[in-house]
């Protein structure tokens, strides 16, 4: 556990970054995260999956997979690649200040 | 009055649900229907050992309906879908069955539909999987002329059954071709859509060096968008490839497709949201659900069907009497992960508690998360296990419903 400050805030991340209370994340903090990871300008397309993630982590308690973005949010899988290069899933729930999704066992 | 229990699904959790619900039950107190397209019920944990000449495709089918106690009502039918709000399955022949209470035990479906190259023309050609009675027959066939060059195992992503399956796939191969002479023609690689070999940690790590030790490689984070069976190459949505001679390809999984058809059911994949606990539909109180159907966080296993059975039965009786639920599922999973030359691994864990090493289920027992002679012969006696004491529903001696801690050398615990 460790603290990170993003929009001239302190909030406490995960050791791979991730948001440890997805209640400290605000809309102006995931520029600053999206720089972090390589990720320069955020479009539309990204917010809307940003968004996406927030909203179903609030209704699930977790955030998806890239197969389950792929399916529901609007963008397809290989847009989301473009978006978030490597992994979609992983990148866009850090950007969204979102625990890492857990890999299915 | 008569009062019904609808199981939906004849294999592992639905049958040993139903052998329990038999037994707890008088004829007069409760109807138990069974629902399934056939009547063939299939060992799963056996199609591991096809490809290998280890196992018979044909040994490895049963009758549904004679692994079902007498008084278990069998109707061979397909399911269109459930009217939660009615309490009323409608099934494709038109029939309609109603229920008291509903239990969910359809399993997990593969879709290679959803793949690009895992069905139509050129599939087969380079391309297999094992993770159906046909694929591991003619994967069989394929891996007994392959000479040299790369032999690929590939999930696509997760969630899928037994998910220590492809490894233990990887594992056997590496066996099986230094058994033949030729280890030293063919490059084994095991790509993975996950970021690691498992997920969890300590079990990654031992696995990571067993997979070190027998010269596999790994490629992590391969989101699989196309396999090109007859050009040799699987191809990741971010553009990476990975070249093959012989590739095992694991296709996506999701629940039945009448999940999808039956409004407020099931989630995007097909699966049961379920609580995890006392093992209910989140959307009903009278919905049950068991074994790979759940959407849980627990292991698309059998060991957890069966350990699933003795809570779901509880709390659906104490349903049936008016009463809360008050049984508590722990997420306790049991996997045997064989590992060749007549070796295995056993990893035992549950919700709260990763797979560590110790011994299984105490002190006296099974080694944990290490290769072990007894371990394989563990695995080989499930076999008889399964047919005899799982399927009946009958408790397994020595192994606990919650999982145990006695034994085991604990570094991880959280939640």
């Amino acid at each position: 556990m460790s603290d990170a400050t993003y929009a001239g805030r302190t909030v406490a991340v995960d050791p791979e970054g991730f948001f440890v209370d997805p209640e400290q994340w605000t809309d102006e903090m995931a520029p600053e995260i999206a720089a972090e990871v390589g990720i320069g300008e955020l479009t539309d397309r990204h917010w809307q999956v940003i968004k996406f993630m927030r909203h179903e982590y609030e209704q699930r308690g977790a955030g998806p997979t890239v197969r389950v973005l792929g399916r529901t949010s609007g963008v397809s899988i290989k847009e989301l690649y473009e978006l978030f290069p490597k992994g979609p899933a992983k990148l866009a729930a850090r950007i969204a200040g979102i625990p890492k999704p857990r890999g299915c066992i | 009055m008569t009062r019904r229990v609808l199981i939906l699904g004849g294999g592992t959790g639905g049958t040993l649900v139903a052998n329990r619900l038999r037994r707890m039950f008088t004829p007069e107190q409760l109807d138990v229907v069974v629902v399934d397209l056939d009547d063939r019920h299939i060992y799963q944990p056996g199609l591991l050992f096809v490809p290998f000449g280890r196992a018979r495709p044909s040994d490895l089918v049963r009758s549904r309906t004679r692994q079902l106690r007498p008084g278990v009502d069998f109707r061979r039918a397909e399911i269109d879908q459930v009217d939660l709000e009615g309490d009323l399955v409608a099934l494709r022949d038109g029939s309609t069955l109603g229920y008291d209470a509903l239990v969910v035990a359809t399993g997990a479906s593969l879709m290679p539909e959803e793949t690009e190259g895992l069905t139509g023309p050129g599939w087969g050609a380079k391309a297999h999987t094992f993770y159906s009675l046909e694929g591991a027959a003619s994967l069989g066939v394929a891996l007994s002329r392959f000479e040299r060059g790369r032999l690929v195992v590939n999930v696509v992503d997760m969630p899928i059954k037994c998910p220590v399956a492809p490894l233990e796939f990887a594992f056997l191969a590496d066996w099986f071709l230094t058994r033949k002479g030729i280890r030293h023609l063919v490059d084994i690689t095991f790509v993975t859509s996950l970021d690691g070999a498992f997920t969890k940690e300590v079990c990654n790590r031992e696995l990571s060096s067993l997979l070190e030790a027998k010269r596999i490689e790994v490629v992590t984070e391969f989101n699989t968008g196309q396999v090109d069976s007859a050009g040799g190459r699987l191809v990741s949505y971010d553009g990476r490839e990975v070249g093959f001679d012989l590739a095992v390809v694991v296709p996506l999984h999701g629940g039945a497709s009448y999940v999808n058809r039956s409004p407020g059911l099931g989630d995007d994949l097909g699966f049961v949201p379920t609580d995890e606990s006392t093992l209910q539909s989140k959307a009903s109180p009278n919905i049950f659900v068991v074994g790979d159907a759940t959407d849980l966080m627990a292991s698309k296993a059998g060991s957890v069907a069966h350990f699933e059975g003795e809570i779901l039965v509880h709390n659906l009786a104490r349903f049936l009497d008016g009463q809360p639920p008050d049984a508590s599922f722990d997420g306790h999973t049991n996997c045997f992960i064989e590992s060749g030359f007549g070796k295995a691994l056993l990893i035992d864990f549950n919700y709260q508690v990763d797979p560590v090493t110790g011994r299984f289920p105490a002190q006296w027992g099974l080694p944990l998360l290490k290769e072990s002679r007894l371990n394989h012969l563990g695995k080989l006696a499930f076999e008889s296990i399964y047919w005899n004491l799982l399927l009946p529903g009958r408790d397994i001696p020595t192994v606990p419903t919650a999982m145990p801690l006695t034994g085991k050398h604990l570094v991880a615990v959280t939640g």
